[in-house]
């Protein structure tokens, strides 16, 4: 038993470990890359641009938006819930309390086949205590990443009544915020419940897969900072990266709600049935 | 997130078979109601102008003799209402200085891009119909009046003082002409807002084509409802008495649009149950759930089957005249109440479903938010102010008959 309990310990300050780690991963990207704010050509505030190129293929020559095209990964199998990469999505946008660009579902799956499903804080504080309130044993557990599908098919740009919410060529569903009218249909409409009206702007906000710094060629501020490699993102148009190499493989995949025929460019690996 | 996690433990308890809801776990993003009172109110308001536009078709169109007495009335009773149906939209928006572009943007594929071609041709033709159905009465009236009313008349007759018959003749195949546009717009206008609805994929309560027709019956009968409980008061108020043939006519009507509105409504619900496809569990934790009361108490036991019996004893047994127009009266209330409960529970029930298909959010009204109770009340107030005020322009009964 006191085995155990050592292993048990061991096992929180590695992950705690884990967590800080990526907490670090994200601290000092922006403070390496703080402008001085002395001059409006070095303006106050992180310059993405300093850092090493993370996509290859899009800087050192002109983006031909027209011939781009992205897939973002999630494997299941690799999520430890630790947050980091919820952790760097605040950072990144500032998210307002209680909305969430992205988030990380906690299943545990009984032997009973009960499924329980939570994700206090949408996961933004790490899961680094078990669940107190399930009564029967424990047969499977597994984290789950959710953010924009950046679907093909996007409903929410279907139903958009101002063209606020778009598709760019290159294949991102963003929003205008300079024309939403907050009407929130495009909320109603996405099957997975992704988007939300921002309280300072009044305007739909959601994830963007971090298209401003995807355009500079780093990789999406969750995906950065993932320290398991759960989150991958990249460029199906390069054949070296590693969702080509995931995509084109043998491996199995899924996207969630295919019965809503949205087709997300969004994949999981690993993922089982009960995720929805 | 602990209310929303508290409901939907309820909900699950309440249907313990179904093992999807056991976690009761709502997605992060789905714990706030976006659509509230205000989507509640817009098609409810829509459907009392399409209501009432059908008893005026009745008459202008098919001829309906005993309808005369309240065909202008209902002409007049939908424009009050027509012109206050953006105001629920407007207070919606989460940025209503920019409700032009949702009016004026062109975007084919959004549903609600249509609303406002679809409203300004509403409102167009049934501004037309009234004033082609009231000239003779404003062109009596011009030559009565006397400053800026004279004025007033003066244009909405079109400075046309022309009564003869032939001219009267031209006027009567406009306005059938008119209303005969009219009552597919009026069928488009109504039926698109059930379609906003339907068209959501995402949401399995509101994804089914039955929605557009669920929402067009049921406007007939909210809008017929109003017309009959409005005309009694109205003539009870201004000590007139009542048409009794008019009263028959439209409770009939209404017999048989709430009958049909009734069964569409509870054929959706059937589906779900005897598909089993999807979601069902949800859509079926949801009515057995948190809409327990709101539906199958309020909406089908208390506003739909004692209004069923009510018309019943109506149609099949013969009453004296006060007590049919009193049992009209009450009939026409509990099913406005009817209508507005099923629309409550279309618009926010619908959304108390997470789309996680494992939990139910909260709803709680708020009175003073700008989608609140006393908001409600205030849009609800106004259309019955312009009605007033249209009646100083375009009386009521004046030259009834003639």
């Amino acid at each position: 038993m006191k085995t155990d309990q050592e292993k048990r310990d061991f096992l929180k300050k590695v992950l705690n470990g884990t967590i800080a780690g990526s907490l670090y991963l994200v601290m000092p990207m922006a403070a390496l890359t703080m402008g001085t704010g002395d001059t409006p050509q070095d303006p106050k505030g992180p310059d993405i641009s300093k850092l090493p190129e993370q996509v290859p293929g899009i800087r050192g020559k002109a983006y031909n938006i027209l011939e781009q095209e992205f897939a973002f990964v999630v494997d299941i199998t690799r999520c430890i819930g630790c947050g980091a990469c919820c952790v760097a999505d605040q950072q990144e946008y500032n998210v307002p309390e209680g909305n969430y660009r992205t988030w990380v579902e906690r299943y545990v799956k009984g032997f009973s086949d009960q499924v329980y499903v939570d994700a206090p804080n949408g996961g933004l504080d790490g899961y680094q205590t078990p669940r107190s309130d399930i009564d029967e044993w424990i047969r499977d557990t597994f984290f789950v990443p959710k953010l924009c599908n950046m679907c093909k098919e996007a409903p929410c740009v279907q139903v958009c009544p101002v063209g606020a919410t778009f598709t760019t060529p290159d294949g991102f569903v963003l929003v205008d915020h300079d024309r939403c009218v907050g009407c929130a249909y495009c909320i109603q409409a996405c099957p997975y419940s992704v988007r939300y009206i921002h309280p300072e702007t009044k305007t739909v906000d959601k994830c963007t897969w971090c298209y401003h710094r995807v355009r500079k060629g780093l990789l999406p501020a969750c995906v950065e900072v993932c320290p398991t490699g759960a989150r991958k993102f990249g460029s199906l148009k390069d054949k070296n990266s590693e969702v080509y190499k995931i995509l084109k493989g043998p491996g199995v995949l899924t996207v969630l709600k295919p019965e809503m025929g949205t087709w997300p460019a969004l994949y999981y690996k690993g993922a089982r049935r009960e995720v929805v | 997130m602990n209310t929303a996690m508290a409901a939907a433990a309820t909900a699950g308890e309440s249907i313990g078979s179904a093992t999807m809801l056991v976690s009761n776990y709502v997605f992060p993003n789905d714990l706030h109601v976006h659509w509230s009172m205000m989507i509640v109110l817009y098609p409810y308001i829509t459907g009392l102008v399409d209501g009432a536009f059908i008893i005026a078709a009745l008459y202008y169109l098919f001829n309906v003799k005993s309808l005369e007495p309240v065909a202008r009335f209902s002409l007049l009773f939908a424009l009050a209402f027509l012109c206050c149906a953006t105001l629920p939209l407007l207070l919606h928006l989460t940025r209503p200085e920019r409700n032009l572009n949702m009016l004026l943007t062109p975007s084919p594929s959004s549903a609600m891009a249509g609303f406002g071609y679809i409203y300004a041709v509403s409102m167009g033709v049934l501004v037309f119909i009234v004033l082609f159905v009231y000239r003779p009465v404003l062109v009596a009236l011009r030559s009565t009046s006397r400053g800026w009313l004279q004025m007033v008349y003066r244009i909405i007759t079109f400075d046309s003082m022309d009564l003869s018959r032939k001219s009267l003749q031209l006027d009567a195949k406009i306005i059938r002409f008119l209303v005969g546009i009219g009552i597919p717009i009026a069928v488009v206008l109504h039926g698109y807002v059930g379609f906003i609805f339907g068209g959501v994929k995402a949401n399995p309560t509101w994804s089914t084509p039955l929605m557009p027709v669920i929402f067009l019956f049921s406007a007939c009968v909210s809008g017929i409802a109003a017309i009959i409980l409005a005309y009694i008061l109205v003539r009870k108020l201004r000590g007139r008495s009542i048409n009794h043939s008019a009263i028959t006519t439209m409770t009939r009507t209404l017999t048989l649009f709430f009958i049909l509105a009734f069964c569409f409504e509870m054929l959706e619900v059937f589906s779900h149950t005897y598909l089993k496809s999807g979601y069902h569990h949800m859509v079926e934790g949801l009515l057995n759930g948190p809409l327990a009361s709101s539906f199958w108490l309020w909406q089908v036991k208390i506003c739909s089957v004692i209004p069923l019996i009510l018309l019943g004893v109506m149609g099949l047994f013969r009453l004296r005249q006060g007590i049919y127009n009193l049992l009209a009266a009450v009939v026409s209330a509990i099913l406005l109440l009817q209508v507005l409960i099923m629309r409550w529970n279309v618009v926010i029930g619908g959304q108390l479903m997470s789309k996680s298909a494992r939990g139910y959010t909260e709803f709680h009204p708020q009175w003073w938010d700008k989608e609140g109770i006393v908001a409600v009340i205030v849009v609800m107030a106004i259309p019955f102010c312009i009605l007033w005020g249209l009646g100083k322009i375009f009386p009521f009964w004046a030259g009834q008959g003639k």
